[in-house]
């Protein structure tokens, strides 16, 4: 339990004088995971919506597929991204192993998929309502899947949080294909796993508390600036 | 967010790090980062040569491995065998001794198989092996490994067992495990005088020579990866075997303790 109470009285403290270093690796956490999420959100919403709105061959497996890749393993997508990025690798002459542009690029294969079953089901469920409207309107396909992304925005903002969460907090790709570098790849929760390594368990538990207040800030954040869940609406 | 807008950003991005001016890239073992002497030693090569060196902690074999695939351009390690082998396959240049550090035998401090009484490394970890009793082995290819298992060799022992815990990681997670199993361990001096979750644990065995820890600088070949920063990796090997670094090297203590030994030779 001291660890804990350690943990807390660091956090406080890093907080309150706005440590230099925790800055750094906080706003890097925050510049790779948002540029993921953006970038995915930009790929998973539309095909969450295009796959909701077109009948094609094999759409349920396809659905299937999408479902499970999930729960890809982001240790096996490091290591896939390392091998493609490493100098000896097909993208090798790119330079970008070891760059946050590298980091980012892992993040998005792992929440790209996330972000597009959410949506998925979200605007199947709202198609399902303006079919015979959209239909009856003679709307073109991409003036049904952009209708249906606007009034659906709710249910993507939660797509897109979803994807936000799971990257803010993953670990296991970000230090295989960032390396862990200090003042260029590190972030938060490569900094936890090295101080646990140290065996300074208090410092790794206040990075642990700051992560979680991040998150936390940046999902209020979205929500206030949305105007979600206000006291007239239900 | 349109597609314009969002391949500037994209391309942002990728020329923020794709520019920056003197950086070079170092793979470095985790026994050497967690000593704390980079933070030492780092900041006084930007002063003195402007060369921001990054380093990527890893184990042995896998600094080898970065070497080898031109990911890094230079390799700091200690594990003599693999790095003449490396020079050899062509990777790197040479091989230029930089300094060393020693090795210890770490355990429960009621030492219930008395290692402490051994009067060789092979004899403690004879003992530990008699006695089966718990062993946290690094199991990670790492320069530590691969000097734990040269030990076990010498000792005649076969370590495998229930006893014999091989975790796969980092000097401190591994730390981290026999403090929580009241274990044995085998580490380097500077983790464990740094280690901040000591538990129950304490030094048993020290001092022989075959403890001994060489740690050598290795440039990668720009001949097999013409991208490599062999300038670079040149001016931090002359900084590395100067008197600054020596003064520095030598000068670094925790609790009183003088961790390296520098011995580099003059080419």
């Amino acid at each position: 339990m001291n660890d804990i109470y350690q943990g807390l009285y660091q956090a406080m403290r890093l907080l309150v004088t706005l440590d230099p270093g925790l800055v750094e690796i906080t706003a890097r956490s925050l510049q790779v995971t948002l540029t993921a999420t953006v970038i995915a959100s930009a790929i998973g919403l539309p095909l969450g919506a295009w796959i909701a709105v077109n009948r094609f061959w094999l759409r349920r497996y396809a659905i299937a597929i999408l479902n499970a890749l999930m729960g890809l393993p982001p240790v096996v997508v490091g290591l896939m991204v390392y091998v493609v990025l490493s100098r000896a690798g097909p993208l090798g002459v790119l330079g970008l192993l070891f760059t946050p542009t590298a980091m980012i690029i892992a993040q998005i294969i792992i929440i790209t998929p996330i972000i597009a079953s959410i949506s998925h089901q979200a605007i199947r469920d709202l198609w399902a309502d303006y079919h015979d409207l959209l239909i009856s309107l003679h709307a073109s396909r991409r003036q049904r899947i952009a209708t249906l992304l606007w009034d659906g925005r709710r249910a993507l903002m939660t797509a897109a949080l979803a994807g936000f969460g799971r990257a803010i907090g993953e670990v296991g790709a970000i230090m295989i294909v960032g390396g862990n570098i200090d003042h260029a790849t590190r972030v938060l929760t490569t900094a936890i796993a090295l101080e646990t390594g140290k065996g300074d368990f208090a410092l790794a538990l206040a990075l642990g508390f700051i992560l979680i207040a991040l998150a936390i800030a940046v999902n209020l954040a979205l929500h206030i600036l949305s105007g979600t869940e206000r006291g007239s609406r239900w | 967010m349109t597609f314009k807008t969002l391949l500037a950003t994209v391309s942002a991005l990728w020329l923020a790090t794709a520019a920056g001016a003197e950086e070079m890239k170092m793979a470095v073992t985790t026994s050497f980062a967690n000593s704390g002497l980079a933070e030492i030693l780092l900041p006084q090569i930007e002063k003195d040569t402007g060369i921001t060196v990054e380093l990527l902690v890893v184990g042995t074999g896998q600094a080898l491995k970065l070497g080898a695939a031109g990911d890094v351009d230079a390799a700091l390690v200690h594990a003599r065998a693999a790095e003449e082998k490396f020079v050899a396959d062509g990777d790197a240049t040479h091989r230029r001794e930089i300094m060393y550090n020693d090795f210890i035998v770490v355990g429960p401090s009621g030492d219930p198989a008395g290692a402490k009484a051994a009067t060789t490394a092979k004899d403690a970890f004879a003992t530990i092996a008699a006695a089966q009793a718990p062993f946290v082995s690094r199991g990670d290819d790492s320069g530590t490994h691969k000097a734990e298992l040269a030990i076990w060799a010498a000792a005649g022992v076969e370590p495998s067992g229930d006893w014999y815990k091989a975790v796969g990681q980092g000097m401190g997670a591994a730390l981290n495990t026999a403090a929580g199993m009241d274990a044995y361990i085998f580490a380097d001096r500077a983790s464990w005088l740094n280690f901040g979750n000591k538990g129950d644990l304490a030094l048993l065995f020290e001092g022989d020579p075959a403890l001994f820890n060489q740690y050598a600088y290795l440039p990668v070949n720009p001949e097999k990866h013409p991208h490599v920063k062999a300038e670079a990796a040149k001016a931090l090997e002359n900084w590395l075997t100067s008197d600054t670094a020596k003064a520095l090297i030598e000068g670094y203590t925790i609790a009183g303790q003088q961790l390296f030994t520098f011995n580099a030779q003059p080419m």
